[in-house]
């Protein structure tokens, strides 16, 4: 919704508009088959199906694992597996990195999030409002951004942060910044997070550009035409029909970018050199990685897995219970 | 900071044009573009520093040579992606996992979205709860599951086992799927009641509206999920690295690419090339998939 405010400029606040429909007729009218037996199942059987076998039950696993003393040795099968309960959780809770670990995530991937949603939602309103070749031109590079693969996205920022060779501290010296010759933008914690998050926004607004421009052109023009005709302000037919009719997409876009942005992976992994100095640059779903890869204790990094999701689903599930005290249903 | 100027920007016009729009909105449209074009080239700029590094010598590049354009291009950098083994091989193993991928998880997905949205059943709410939540699992943390279940798989039907690309379309379409239903939702809940009513008396079966009316009407949100499930796919080094062992003919393209990551001496030419390599069938994607978004747009609301 934040996201949104471009779109209302200064309504004039007396006379408050019912918001669209009243939100019980419009939940009544969104179905037309109340209850139809077996047919909504058969569209989603196959999805399910899949789901099951390729989520599921790995989750299960993951939280099955989470539980034993699971390394190498288990692995191959040389030395039994040891049922440890939440010992593995225990652990990581008395350890003070995870606990600075767990706050760089949430710093991290909110900054992620609040700029994502700003940039690309703010950029789909301006969209509507250019010239067609402008338009084209802007999606076409956004679009650029959103298809380059984390991987070399990661590789051509790295590169042009690079310390001596890198084209931004060339020109940072050039207009008399010498402070910059040789300097390191991932030797400083959050200088390098800062890095990582503008790579990290620069290839996820598109997303956000193009689903809310996408939904903005979905609202049938007969809509908007009639309200003007009934003599509706431009700002009130923002306010009253656009963003409602917008709600759902927001919605999508807000909880997908929290979710994205997380479970960062490739970008942290790769930019800060597997965690940065130290493991100064760590967050969750890198040190779970490395906590099972590189360290071979399978069982720590499940129980880091499940950590990680669950946490999701908190702020996931408060941000629902804020949706549904405004009176949006899922 | 952009973002603030963009704001701005757009809610000036936004009060302004509104009235006689039509007639005002050559001169007020102005600033608009103006800023949407110096935030174009900012957004441009690493993709075109990938292209020009990609074209320099690699004695340009290895000396820091800092000029935005050059005297010398050469395919030098290009030559030695290509140059790696199999690599036409590699190139064409992405293509199809991607397509397949695509084209399955889009159905699938397409049907589920129906039947969250349009029908309402006691499971609904929670069912909608549960694929919330399973995108939330972090993939990197279920790649030892999966890769045991692969094992497995494989022993009873070969084409999903380890080492063959179907392992990697079923991880990917499993993956793909949560996120294409989640985003198709508000597409297909969009479509208006009357139409179904309409079809409906018009003596049109439940599959039928489906398929000839909802589908063709939400054809934008489904064209943007095949988008993301085709990027997801092309992207991931991470499944291809852990469920193709030995079948070195079955590997996918970012693999290739990471032969040039070396720990000291990195092969920015090399790196840079193979980006522009994997970037451009991407890009041909969206290019198809921008018209089909306005010409969908323009069906759905006029037909």
């Amino acid at each position: 919704m934040t996201a949104l405010t471009p779109v209302l400029p200064e309504a004039p606040q007396g006379g408050t508009p019912a918001k669209g429909p009243t939100t019980a007729a419009r939940k009544s009218q969104r179905f037309a088959n109340g209850k139809r037996g077996l047919e909504p199942w058969l569209y989603l059987a196959p999805a399910f199906i899949v789901l099951i076998a390729l989520l599921g039950y790995p989750i299960f696993q993951l939280i099955n694992v989470s539980l034993y003393d699971y390394r190498q040795a288990q692995v191959s099968g040389k030395a039994p597996l040891n049922f440890v309960g939440l010992e593995n959780y225990q652990k990581l809770f008395a350890d003070p990195q995870f606990w600075t670990v767990l706050g760089n995530t949430v710093v991290f991937a909110t900054a992620c999030v609040v700029f994502t949603l700003l940039v690309g939602s703010s950029l789909a309103v301006l969209a509507t409002r250019l010239r067609p070749w402008v338009r084209s031109m802007l999606f076409v590079v956004s679009l650029g951004a959103w298809a380059t693969p984390a991987v070399t996205g990661s590789a051509v920022w790295l590169f042009l942060f690079e310390p001596t060779l890198g084209l931004v501290n060339k020109s940072l010296v050039a207009i008399g910044l010498t402070q910059f010759e040789g300097y390191s933008w991932t030797y400083d914690k959050w200088s390098a997070f800062g890095l990582v998050a503008s790579e990290v926004v620069w290839c996820s607004f598109p997303f956000v550009l193009v689903t809310v421009y996408a939904g903005i052109q979905a609202i049938p023009t007969e809509v908007i035409e009639a309200a003007r005709i009934d003599g509706a302000s431009m700002p009130r037919i923002a306010r009253s029909i656009m963003l409602p009719m917008l709600r759902p997409i927001v919605i999508v876009v807000t909880i997908q970018s929290i979710i994205w942005n997380f479970k960062i992976f490739s970008q942290i992994y790769i930019m800060t050199n597997g965690g940065g100095i130290a493991g100064q640059n760590l967050v969750l779903n890198v040190y779970g990685y490395q906590q099972a890869f590189a360290a071979s204790l399978y069982g720590l990094g499940s129980a880091l897995g499940v950590i990680m999701t669950a946490l999701l689903m908190v702020i996931t599930l408060v941000y629902l219970r804020i949706l549904k005290r405004t009176g949006e249903a899922l | 900071m952009t973002a603030v100027d963009v704001s701005s920007v757009s809610r000036r016009t936004a009060t302004t044009d509104a009235p006689q729009k039509l007639r005002k909105q050559g001169k007020r449209r102005f600033g608009a573009d103006a800023a949407a074009i110096i935030i174009a080239l900012i957004v441009a700029f690493p993709l075109f520093w990938m292209v020009l590094s990609a074209l320099k010598p690699k004695t340009a590049l290895d000396a820091g040579d800092a000029a935005p354009y050059t005297l010398e291009p050469s395919l030098d950098s290009f030559g030695r992606v290509l140059g790696v083994n199999n690599f036409g091989q590699y190139f064409l193993n992405s293509v199809i996992v991607a397509l397949v991928v695509v084209v399955l998880s889009t159905i699938l997905a397409f049907l589920a979205a129906v039947a969250l949205t349009r029908y309402n059943f006691k499971m609904r709410t929670k069912l909608l709860i549960i694929i919330l939540v399973s995108q939330m699992v972090p993939v990197e943390a279920l790649t030892i599951p999966l890769f045991f279940l692969l094992r497995n798989a494989g022993e009873a039907i070969p084409l999903v086992g380890l080492n063959q690309l179907g392992s990697l379309v079923l991880v990917h379409v499993g993956f793909s799927i949560p996120f294409a239903i989640w985003m198709l939702r508000g597409f297909v809940a969009a479509v208006p009641l009357e139409v179904e009513e309409a079809a409906r008396l018009d003596g049109a079966s439940s599959f039928r509206f489906v398929r000839s009316i909802l589908f063709p009407l939400v054809a934008p949100g489904v064209v943007a999920c095949s988008v993301f499930s085709f990027i997801s796919t092309w992207n991931d080094f991470l499944f291809a690295k852990t469920f193709i062992i030995s079948a070195q003919e079955n590997q996918t393209l970012p693999m290739a690419l990471l032969t040039f990551f070396k720990p000291d001496q990195n092969d920015w030419g090399a790196i840079m090339a193979g980006s522009v390599i994997m970037t451009i069938p991407v890009l041909i994607f969206f290019v198809s998939v921008q018209r089909k978004l306005v010409s969908g747009l323009a069906g759905a609301v006029k037909g």
